[in-house]
């Protein structure tokens, strides 16, 4: 069978399918179970999010671009990166990856929707609100939560500005959503392969969430726990993390990085499986090292269980300790050098092509490789005690976060776009949005290392004159990286609107189960299995 | 498809069916959130073992005399401070002391209640260096009870304690914090 018929017969299935046509207006998205609109809403989500967020950071980088105080007050300021942080992890880049888990799971394994489409959609429509109660909290008299993303205790209970209550029932919400949303990947994943594909012919990309959402259903429960003994403390005279009643403010810190260090891989690990899908195809040759792929993906996943203490050095840990979550730490960069080298095997000697989700792509193996490394000092505990709550830090988790995660979700949105829309994006506009983030990012982090090394503080509104340069710097990047972002707006829209005909498969290097359906995906696709045989060309 | 249909297949498979999937995933959710909670008494149980942040004793220990090893001396420095809120002077009445292992000591503790109303206080320790701690043994502590204290009132509040013959021989300083807190609130009758 060709392609072209594959796709003739899922149109028809889309005719003769009369029990669920689609709505119209906004009850068609607040009705449906259907994987692609799920997906289509949690990527608008996020990038709305991610707008939001950014222009806190905007804010921020306005105070920070001269020394002094100049825009907003010491509190104000603190409610800003808290909120920022919060949004980036929990409505930007998670949602972007639950959004892509919807719309591309089903159709790589070839199954007709997610296993579980009615908790689908309760799992997406409870995230605005959630995020309407964290960002509501800014226009009420306490003002929104101001102790810091990390909400350590006591600063979050006893001296809390009294958004505490706000904070802690939102991340309540976020934690639901994403424990379902985690489920769902889970089942379909199990259940849901088409016949012939076991494990291990699996697309990575279907690997690596297969490994997030089963972190996540371990760790986003204890993060729920940590927070209700935050709000039982607060409100309801619990001692947990209080000296004064038996408890203990540095236990806070234990149970929330045991939640926190699994999170920062929730954030990296579906990044990981985007950039194999997307070095392959433009590589034209088969992804380097698969089997190898999966282990090291889970055992990053399995390490990250023991490494948590990493982030709490200073807090007076026995030298025994220090040692054990040092060489653990050290221990991560294994599977990782493993899966950097097998992208750049897949690089070699391939015929490479530049589009611009390839660039994304090995603008994300190098500039993730330098937040490695960056992370990789840090775990270094003699040298911690000197980064621990600088710049430093700063730099490094936003060159995992902004040039890992967000530069593999916009390689993965360039990469499928002409499947979501039926239209090619702007490939020249696409660029711009590149070399324009690509040099924005940069100018606007990598300064940050040598503020931390020198020792500005983070989280702090105000610096010595001696940083005042470097700040300036960062502050013209951030800006510039903002601005930046509102081309790739325009390209998403441009492309949704209209553009140069997609094919079925507009990349000739990919390869998946998603490309022998039409573009746009119809809206019902393999409502009968694929056979795996026939459609391998 | 319909649900006996995929049933069906998932069984031919090998694959189980999405309840059973689900209700075993559920199981683990909750099974962290409760893990999550249990980690608050491990926690202790690992710092009494380890002496992990400097926990003491927090009921007295009988003092058993093995003998004074007067070979070494012990530096003992006591500091205290009060939690934000609480309007006391809080002091030790000697600032450090010179102890042998085995050796028992009595010291005293000065507060006052400068404020216009009664307040119950409750004084927490740690031992630092940490890994010291399990080897700080308070016989009598002011800090083992709440200390009521009326308007304007004074008092002296006493600590007897003795460090183990089996301290480690590279530590030759010990320093004994206190922290004041006001427990008015929720102290227990």
């Amino acid at each position: 069978m060709t392609t072209e018929t594959i796709n003739e017969s899922l149109v028809d299935d889309h005719h003769g399918d009369s029990h669920d046509h689609k709505m119209t207006g906004i009850t068609r998205w607040l009705y449906t179970t259907n994987h692609k609109d799920i997906g289509t809403l949690y990527l608008w989500f996020s990038f709305i999010m991610l707008l939001t967020g950014g222009a806190l950071a905007m804010v921020i980088r306005a105070e920070l671009f001269q020394p002094g105080l100049q825009i907003v007050e010491p509190d104000f300021f603190n409610q800003l990166t808290t909120v920022h942080g919060l949004i980036m992890v929990f409505g930007a880049i998670m949602p972007a990856f639950t959004g892509f888990a919807n719309w591309m799971l089903p159709m790589m394994i070839g199954a007709p929707d997610m296993a579980l489409p009615r908790m689908n959609n309760w799992s997406f429509w409870i995230l605005p609100f959630a995020f309407a109660i964290l960002i509501g909290s800014f226009f009420m008299e306490s003002g929104a939560p101001n102790f810091g993303w990390t909400f350590y205790a006591p600063l979050s209970t006893t001296y809390s500005n009294g958004s505490t209550a706000f904070f802690v029932f939102a991340v309540h919400i976020m934690g639901i959503s994403s424990i379902m949303g985690a489920i769902n990947i889970v089942v379909t994943i199990m259940n849901l392969r088409a016949p012939g594909m076991t494990y291990m012919k699996m697309p990575l990309f279907v690997w690596t969430f297969f490994i997030t959402a089963y972190l996540l259903i371990a760790v986003m429960p204890v993060l729920a726990g940590v927070v209700t003994m935050l709000l039982t403390d607060t409100y309801f005279g619990t001692s947990f993390f209080d000296a004064a009643g038996g408890g203990d403010p540095v236990m806070f810190q234990h149970i929330f990085w045991f939640f926190g260090h699994p999170e920062v891989y929730i954030m990296i690990l579906p990044a990981f499986g985007i950039v194999s899908t997307i070095i392959p195809a433009f590589s034209r040759k088969k992804l380097f090292g698969y089997s190898s792929m999966v282990y090291a993906t889970s055992s990053i996943a399995l390490l990250s269980f023991i490494v948590w203490a990493h982030h709490m050095f200073t807090t007076g840990m026995p030298l025994f300790g220090e040692l054990f979550f040092m060489y653990c730490t050290m221990l991560i960069a294994v599977p990782t050098g493993v899966k950097v080298f097998n992208w750049v095997a897949t690089m070699w000697r391939g015929s490479m092509s530049f589009e611009t989700p390839m660039l994304f792509s090995i603008a994300f193996v190098i500039l993730f490789t330098i937040g490695g490394f960056s992370g990789l000092m840090l775990a270094l505990t003699p040298v911690d005690f000197q980064y621990h709550d600088t710049y430093f830090v700063v730099a490094h988790f936003h060159y995992v976060l902004v040039t890992g995660s967000l530069f593999s979700i916009y390689a993965g949105a360039y990469f499928w776009l002409p499947k979501w829309t039926g239209h090619m994006y702007n490939e020249s506009l696409a660029k711009w949005h590149f070399w324009c983030s690509l040099i924005s990012v940069n100018l606007l982090f990598f300064p940050m290392h040598f503020l931390g090394l020198a020792g500005m503080p983070r989280r702090i509104p105000d610096y010595a004159l001696q940083f005042a340069d470097f700040n300036k710097w960062v502050s013209i990047g951030g800006f510039a990286f903002g601005l930046s972002q509102l081309i790739f707006l325009a390209v998403v829209i441009k492309c949704i609107r209209g553009g140069e005909k997609a094919p079925a498969k507009p990349w000739d290097g990919a390869e998946g189960l998603e490309w022998t359906v039409a573009s746009p995906a119809p809206y019902h696709t393999f409502s009968t299995p694929p056979n795996l045989d026939e459609v391998k060309s | 498809m319909s649900e006996g249909t995929e049933q069906k297949i998932n069984k031919q498979a090998g694959k189980q069916s999405n309840s059973k999937v689900i209700k075993k995933l559920v199981l683990v959710v909750f099974a962290m959130f409760g893990f999550g909670f249990a980690l608050v008494p491990l926690y202790d149980v690992f710092c009494d073992i380890t002496g992990l942040n400097g926990k003491t004793n927090s009921v007295g220990v009988a003092y058993v005399n093995n003998g004074v090893d007067t070979s070494r001396t012990i530096k003992v420095q006591f500091i205290t401070r009060t939690a934000k809120g609480i309007p006391w002077q809080f002091e030790p009445v000697i600032n450090e002391i010179n102890v042998h292992p085995g050796e028992m000591k009595f010291v005293n503790f000065y507060a006052k209640n400068k404020s216009q109303r009664a307040i119950i206080g409750q004084a927490v320790p740690s031992v630092s260096p940490g890994l010291a701690a399990g080897y700080f043994q308070k016989i009598e502590c002011f800090c083992f009870t709440q200390q009521p204290l009326q308007a304007g009132e004074e008092v002296e509040m006493g600590l007897q304690f003795y460090v183990d013959r089996d301290l480690p021989a590279e530590i030759t300083t010990l320093t004994l914090s206190y922290t004041l807190y006001d427990i008015s609130g929720k102290a227990s009758s």
